[in-house]
Formats: C-alpha cells, structure tokens, sequence
C-alpha cells in the first residue's frame, strides 16, 4: 500500500489545509497571545528592562516566535483528537490507503499553519520597529531552525493528539511549552537570575534556540549556541518521533 | 477489484474471542453472511457488537479465532480485506468542515478511483442529497449525515458493508431514511452486517438475526426461525392502536422523506 503514500498524504493534506483556512482564526488565535505578549512587554515592561541591545522588540522576538510555535501546535493536537474522536479516523483505517499517510497529513499541516503564525507575528514585530540588517542566508538559516522546532513540537503534540480522551486534555501538555521560555534568555538575559535558576535557563533547550535566532538577526557570530540548539532540535525531534509512531502503531493494530 | 471465490460466504467467523484486560468481550463467536443477504447482529449495550466489527473491519486485532472478510483473512491479508469492505461506524464519520460533496471527493480519491467528481455527483443524487451537496456539513440534519455517512462507505462499490449502529440517535424519520437506504444497498446485491440494539430495526431489514450475548452467538436464524424458538402463537384479540410513531409520521408528514429518498439506483451497476 505504501505505492500510495505520497498521493494519500497529498488529499489528505488537502482535507486538512481546507479546515485551517476554512477556520482562520484558529491561526489568528495562535498568534494573538504571543503578539498579546510581545505588545504587553515591549511597551509596559520594556522600558525597565536592560539586555544591552538598542531596543526591546529586537531583543524579544526570537523567544515570542518559539512561543508562537508552542501555543500552535496545540491546535495540531487538538485536530488530531477531533479526528480520532470524531470516527473519520477509523473511517480512514479501514479503507485502503497507506496507513500512515493520515498522521502526516496532519503533521505537514501544522507546519504550513504554524509558518503562517509566524509570518504574521514577525509583520506585527516590523511594525513595531523590529528591524535586521540579516540577509538572505541568515533568514534561511532563522527559518530552518524555526522549521526544526516546529517538527519536534508537531510530533511531540501528536502524542497526546492520539491518546488524549477530552480537547482540554488534547491541548493541555503545551501550557509548559508556553511557559519555558520564560526561564530562559528569551525575556531577560540570565546573568541576573539567581543560580539554580540560571542553571536550568542556560542549559535547557530555548536559550540556546533564542540566542542562536538573536545571533542570526543581529549578523553577530553565532558560535556554538547555534550547535547546541540543532542538536537540541534534532534530538527532540528523534524522540519525539520514535514515540508518536510508537503510540500510533498501537493505535492502529 | 479484488477476487471472488462464490462459494464461500462473504463474511465467516470461527471461534472469534477478544478480551479486554480482564474482561472478556467475544468469548468464541461463530457466524457466517451469506453473499448478498443482510445479518443483523443483535445485542445489548456492551454484548461486543462494535467489537467483532472492529475485528473485521481490520482496526483491531482477535486474540484468538479466524475471520475470513471476501475470502481473506483479517490477521494475514488486511491489506486485501480493506479494498473489499466500507465501514460505517457507530458515529457518523463524516468531515464536519468540508460540504457533502467534498466528502464523497475526499473518500473517492482515497480510494484511487477515477472521475471523483462524478462519483461524488451520483450519490449525492442518490442519496437525495444534491441540494445539500456544496453546504457545510455541520449544517446537515441527523437523518441527512448519516446518509451522507453511507453514501460516502459505498464510493468505489466495496461488496461488503459493515453497518455499526446506524439508526443509533436518529429521530423516526432518519431512521427511515437509513432502512431505505440500507434496503436498497442489499437490492444491488451488497452483503451487509448490521449491528442494532433495536429489535424491530433487525427485524425490518435483516435476513437473518444473530444475537450476541454475553461474548457468544446464542440464536442464529431467520426472523421466521427466531419465532418458532417460542410456542406456537395463541390467536387473542386485541384492539389495533395507532403506535406513537404511526401518530407522529402522520403528524410531521412521512411523504416529505418517503418523496426524497426513493430515488433509483444508479452508481452501482456497472461494479461487479
């Protein structure tokens, strides 16, 4: 069946594309709170908060871009579950179509959805006076980290997208994803935490991911930040996958 | 299309056990459907109705027993099962999002036909749904989802239908609407496997009754076999009243579905 693969995934992709722009303000929604974010501590605390760089909004974008991320692949959980839920998913397993087309449908989906959050949020960051004097190269490399991140979130989300028994609880393991960045260099620089605290920012996968974007943005050298978050990246995404197609193998036999 | 050996049945189950943990659901269930007939598998809430279809219909697996789908065996050759049989289950399966015709679209590219959009047209007209065919399907009725639901099982003309629970939630005059459409699916030669808790449902539609209880096949027979089971009738008078639902068709007006749903075949002969 896997000669059908690549056609099976197309329609289903297209199933699944035509609910997000059928429903647009699922994207709207996931990029509000990081924009919400962005607004609130550009202008209110900003102002108090010295991380050396000439302005806030440049400081502060990578970390509201990976919090953009965390908040919308919880919407790819959430489609997952309605689908499982909802009985096409048996539907589609009893028919004769290549059996995991469905899971990467909905995985290219949340990848197209979540760049399109993305490039809303970094409009409104433009208009709030976010500049880089990045080329074309660090852009790509800015996105192909972005993209990364975006599949280890996307097949840790399919996780509790297949197991979970209610929408809440479909949603519910992003919060913590949401709040990481918090304890890390992504709103203030960690040289001021105290220790175990600044212990747990400096090695735990988002400051190395922001200071890397940060990099990136600025054309200063990324060094070996940018190392530390692919292998960060990648080893989640591993992960990650190995136990979302564990999940649904037993999901399906 | 897949290959038919004639002789066998369409559908045979031998010594089918599941378990759930400690509990046992199918504890040696046997039954066969002869091609082309209706069997209603009738049983109470949690007799494993919806389990020895899942079971058949490859989604889950049996701890034990064989079951033979067109010939092919779950277990070994899923693969060919699945491109022999649809699969209504117990909830409509349809995509709230997309209107009815794209879900006909949807199924009948999955299923590698050719010319989806006049399939999608010739079952929608089928099912009495052409009007409705380009709304959403969040704005469908009961009655109108659920023939959306089998319209969509029967894109490609699989020769065996499972049916779990199709009137399950459906005011009288869906349920209706599922009877015709289920009468005229066995009409062109469909085998179906209707699972039902409603005793008049198996008795309206079904060829044959089995009846599932406590994990095994306790009768297996004819509506007429069934009823010599008990003592012969004793002839009594009693006065014919109108049933309820004799009272409420009069009252909404029968006619408006009975005019929708009586449309003839069309899609399905040039099949097998």
């Amino acid at each position: 069946m896997s000669k059908h693969f690549l056609g099976d995934t197309t329609v289903l992709l297209g199933r699944s594309l035509r609910h997000i722009t059928r429903s647009m303000d699922t994207i709207i929604t996931t990029a509000i709170m990081p924009i919400g974010m962005m607004l609130m501590f550009v202008y209110v605390f900003g102002g108090a908060i010295d991380t050396g760089s000439d302005s806030y909004v440049q400081y502060l974008l990578p970390g509201i871009l990976l919090i953009t991320v965390a908040s919308g692949i919880s919407y790819t959980a959430f489609r997952l579950f309605l689908d499982m839920k909802g009985g096409i998913f048996e539907r589609f397993q009893s028919m004769p179509i290549a059996r995991s087309a469905v899971l990467w449908a909905h995985v290219v989906t949340s990848l197209v959805a979540n760049l399109i959050s993305l490039v809303v949020v970094v409009l409104v960051a433009l208009l709030m006076g976010f500049r880089s004097s990045a080329g074309l190269p660090a852009w790509l490399a800015v996105a192909g980290i972005l993209i990364l991140f975006t599949l280890a979130l996307t097949w840790l989300a399919v996780i509790p997208g297949l197991t979970a028994k209610s929408p809440d609880g479909a949603s519910a393991f992003s919060y913590p994803l949401i709040f990481l960045p918090f304890l890390s260099s992504a709103f203030v620089p960690t040289g001021t935490m105290p220790g175990p605290v600044r212990a747990f920012a400096e090695h735990q996968p988002v400051t190395s991911i922001v200071n890397a974007i940060r990099a990136l943005f600025t054309q200063q050298p990324v060094g070996t930040d940018i190392w530390i978050a692919l292998a960060w990246c990648v080893g989640l995404l591993a992960v990650a996958y190995t136990f979302a197609t564990i999940t649904y193998r037993r999901k399906i036999s | 299309m897949t290959t038919r050996p004639t002789t066998e049945p369409a559908i045979r189950v031998r010594g089918l056990k599941k378990s759930y943990k400690a509990l046992e659901v199918l504890r040696g269930v046997d039954f066969d459907v002869a091609r082309g007939s209706i069997l209603a598998l009738l049983g109470s809430n949690g007799a494993g109705k919806t389990t020895a279809v899942k079971i058949l219909s490859t989604l889950l697996k049996a701890d034990a027993g064989t079951v033979g789908v067109n010939g092919f065996d779950v277990a070994t050759q899923a693969a060919e099962v699945r491109e022999s049989i649809s699969l209504t289950g117990q909830f409509a399966a349809v995509d709230e999002i997309l209107s009815g015709r794209e879900n006909l679209v949807l199924v009948a590219r999955l299923r590698h036909l050719e010319n989806p959009g006049r399939i999608a047209d010739d079952l929608l007209d089928r099912f009495s749904l052409t009007d409705a065919g380009a709304r959403k399907v969040s704005t469908y009725s009961g009655g109108m989802r659920r023939r959306l639901d089998i319209a969509m099982s029967l894109v490609g003309n699989p020769p065996i239908i499972f049916l779990d629970e199709p009137t399950t939630g459906l005011d009288p005059q869906g349920r209706i609407e599922v009877w015709r459409a289920v009468k005229e699916l066995a009409d062109q030669g469909t085998t179906v496997l209707l699972t039902t808790q409603y005793l008049d449902e198996a008795e309206q539609l079904a060829d044959r009754i089995a009846i599932l209880h406590e994990g095994r096949i306790i009768v297996d027979g004819t509506l007429a076999e069934l009823k010599r089971l008990l003592p012969p009738a004793e002839v009594e008078y009693v006065e014919k009243q109108p049933t309820l639902e004799d009272v409420f068709l009069a009252l909404v007006g029968a006619d408006s579905t009975q005019a929708t749903a009586a449309k003839p075949a069309r899609t399905s002969e040039d099949s097998r």
